[in-house]
């Protein structure tokens, strides 16, 4: 009776190894996928020279995200929205998706506030930016993570 | 002829003065992304919605470039103040010559 329970345990182990394993080959073909280089470069050519800081801007996408086809995204930047201080865009850039830009945002102060809502596709599980250009000309920038179980833009017609 | 589509619009018809108002444009439309296949390994071309535009009283408030990583059926939620009674044009224009505009009046108090 003993010896079988072990037995069980020892498989049960390797079972667990085996899932261990398992995750590893999902993840590895990710980070394979994941194009920093194109969402670097996506994000050189709307900055320029100039340097971008952290904060100001919030990104919101659920942390998990069960089909990558319609994911909603929420951008808002901290701004008082007047003549003199305003948000003037938003550039949102996905750094594994195909194309890394997703959308681009021209406000105006008649805006009133810099919040955005609208939804996107995620080839995968990956970091989108969101850099704002503020009336002076200053650029800011801010982040979120999020992990797709069902890829967009794998499927077939 | 140019292609079109349903469109809709929800905001306030009323509003105070200055105050500031969200609105919530929606449009039909597939966004083919033009990185999918077919079975049989043809890419589908690329067929989105590229700018999306709002005037206020035929000044523009509000403009968006979408690329395709824009789900399908483009929502997009967005505020302006509401600084004089009017007529809010929406504006989508897309690949093919896909054209589609939509109207709102706001009476501001």
């Amino acid at each position: 009776m003993k010896k079988t329970n072990h037995h069980r345990r020892n498989w049960l182990k390797q079972i667990q190894g085996l899932g261990i394993l398992a995750v590893g080959c999902c993840i590895n073909p990710l980070t394979a996928f994941a194009k920093k280089e194109d969402a670097d470069e996506a994000i050189k050519k709307i900055v320029g020279s100039a340097s971008v800081r952290e904060g100001k801007v919030t990104l919101t996408i659920p942390p998990l995200v069960e089909n990558g086809n319609l994911v909603v995204l929420k951008v808002s930047v901290d701004s008082p929205m007047t003549a003199n201080d305003y948000v003037k865009t938003i550039h949102v850039v996905a750094e594994g998706n195909p194309l890394p830009n997703i959308f681009t945002v021209y406000l105006t102060p008649r805006s009133g506030t810099a919040n955005i809502t609208t939804r996107v596709r995620l080839a995968d599980s990956q970091r989108v930016w969101a850099i704002a250009q503020m009336s002076n000309g200053s650029f800011w920038q801010g982040s979120a993570e999020t992990l797709v179980t069902l890829s967009a833009c794998t499927e077939m017609v | 002829m140019s292609k079109t589509s349903r469109t809709s619009i929800t905001m306030p018809a009323t509003a105070k003065k200055d105050s500031i108002i969200e609105i919530r444009a929606i449009a039909q439309h597939d966004m083919e992304s033009g990185f999918r296949y077919t079975e049989g390994g043809k890419q589908i071309p690329r067929d989105i919605i590229r700018t999306f535009t709002c005037t206020y009283n035929n000044v523009e408030v509000f403009k968006a470039d979408f690329y395709s990583g824009i789900g399908a059926n483009p929502l997009i939620i967005f505020t302006t103040t509401a600084v004089e009674s009017g007529t809010l044009e929406f504006k989508w224009v897309g690949d093919g010559g896909y054209e589609a505009v939509n109207q709102a009046r706001i009476t501001v108090s």
